[in-house]
């Protein structure tokens, strides 16, 4: 127990990572995700295409992998990075073909005689998706949107072989250097994941009833 | 608007065989024809929801444009009402009419929103602006659909079915409101199996089976004689309901 409260800043220093690498991550497959569900429904077939291989690809892919392909992959064409740029970058790509499947779910819930009727005033297929489709289709995309974040949430801690200092590296520090409490700081580290699940839950829980009580 | 030579397959389904077809300005023409004979298909071609194989379209003198701005350009000239009316579910009753001039012709708000509430007077709904799509009726959810194809100031109307969905006493409601706007001068093609109204306020009738237009005549010549052995075969059908 004491080496859990002796390092309550190591833990936080690992897990504000954690919390940033997140954060960050998910504004990234947010907007990519929606381009991706964007091209899945979109009158251009390559696109169509594109996005649907993107998908299948990203998806049927380990995140190890992923995070091998970024990290020493990019650099061989000159992309050179931090690691934790890599890290986001590496999660982002990953996440967002998750988050593509969530929103075009949620696309596919909206009846798509209003998109027609949306085409048939005039509008662009981009007007039709931001102005008709999308705003109808977010109350149902939010609920799987939620278990994508918490997946992300503790998807982060792969960054953690990747030479990011993140929550369950500072787990891992601490148990090396303290082999006979190993169980408290694994419980620790445990118990911080499950708080941090908790809290984007109840964050996606508020949002969730706001956009259903605006309908 | 002109259709020369116009075919359309659903992968091995010939749905449109060579229609020719022309609308004069300000002339009525309605398309009856058993299920499945590509009425619909015919009026989703014609402001492009579903593109052509072989034969052109041209509106107003001009043919169709690919995909893009020119198209959206001429959606907005051949106004569409559906058979399930498609209002925005969203939007309220105004915003469902105002939301194409504003986004799609740059309409100021303020007279978007005052010509949209002279139209909804327009087609007898003034009171429920404010209100939801799902708290409307159907026959009022599909006065409000007239009513935001007008906003856009089409020249020809397009209806597919329109009161094929409603109560019977929700039908007559909608049927005055083309009836007059016919009166107006409007150019309309409509699929509809409602005699009274091809009697009253139709110019011509199209009938089309398997594709294909088979006869054209005014109303009183279609319904009184038709030539076709499948128009007459057709009409005793549905007359004997
Ligand atoms: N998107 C589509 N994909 C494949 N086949 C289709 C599609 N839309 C229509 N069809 C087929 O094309 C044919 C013509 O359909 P269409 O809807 O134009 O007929 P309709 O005359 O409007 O019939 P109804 O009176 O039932 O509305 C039908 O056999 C229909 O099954
Ligand atoms: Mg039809």
């Amino acid at each position: 127990m004491d080496a859990v409260l002796d390092n309550l800043d190591v833990f936080a220093e690992g897990f504000t990572r954690t919390v940033t690498l997140t954060l960050l991550a998910a504004v990234g497959a947010l907007l990519l995700g929606t381009l991706i569900a964007a091209m899945r429904v979109s009158p251009v077939p390559p696109l169509r295409w594109a996005g649907t291989a993107y998908v299948q690809l990203v998806r049927n892919t380990p995140l190890t992998v992923v995070f091998f392909l970024v990290v020493f992959g990019l650099p061989e064409v000159d992309v050179i990075l931090s690691f934790f740029q890599f890290a986001v970058l590496a999660l982002s790509l990953y996440t967002a073909a998750f988050v593509a499947e969530a929103v075009r779910s949620g696309i596919l819930s909206v009846p798509s005689g209003q998109a027609e009727a949306s085409r048939a005033v005039g509008m662009t297929f981009g007007q039709t998706l931001r102005l008709v489709v999308l705003p109808q289709a977010f109350a149902n995309i939010v609920p799987p949107l939620a278990s994508v974040f918490i997946a992300l949430l503790k998807n982060t801690s792969i960054a953690g072989a990747f030479f990011i200092f993140e929550g369950t590296q500072s787990m891992a520090r601490l148990i090396n250097a303290n082999g006979d409490q190993a169980i408290a700081i694994l419980a620790a580290a445990a118990l911080a994941y499950l708080g941090l699940s908790l809290i984007s839950s109840a964050l996606f829980g508020l949002l969730e009833r706001r956009v259903t009580v605006s309908r | 608007m002109v259709l020369e030579g116009v075919n359309k397959h659903f992968g091995t389904l010939h749905v449109l065989k060579d229609v020719d077809l022309s609308v004069a300005r300000g002339e009525v023409v309605v398309v009856i024809g058993p299920s499945g004979s590509g009425k619909s298909t015919l009026c989703r071609t014609i402001n492009r929801l579903e593109t052509i194989d072989a034969g052109s379209i041209s509106v107003d003198g001009k043919p169709l444009p690919a995909e893009g701005k020119d198209l959206a350009a001429l959606r907005a000239k051949v106004g569409m009402v559906f058979q399930s009316f498609n209002l925005f579910a969203h939007k309220t009753v105004l915003e469902n009419v105002t939301l194409g001039p504003v986004k799609v012709k740059g309409v100021k708000k303020a007279d978007a929103d005052k010509r949209g509430r002279e139209l909804l007077d327009r087609v007898g709904i003034a009171s429920q602006a404010d209100k939801y799509p799902a708290q409307l009726s159907g026959g009022q959810q599909q006065r409000v659909a007239i009513a935001r194809s007008l906003a856009m100031d089409p020249m020809v109307m397009l209806f597919d079915e329109p009161t094929s969905a409603l109560d019977p006493e929700m039908i007559n409601e909608v049927l005055d409101v083309m009836t007059a706007l016919a009166k107006e001068g409007m150019t309309m093609v409509v699929v509809t199996h409602e005699m009274g109204f091809a009697r009253r306020a139709a110019d011509r009738v199209v009938f089309m089976d398997d594709g294909r237009i088979v006869e054209q005549a005014t109303p009183e010549q279609f319904f009184s004689h038709p030539e076709s052995d499948r128009a007459k075969d057709f009409l005793s059908k549905i007359l004997t309901h």
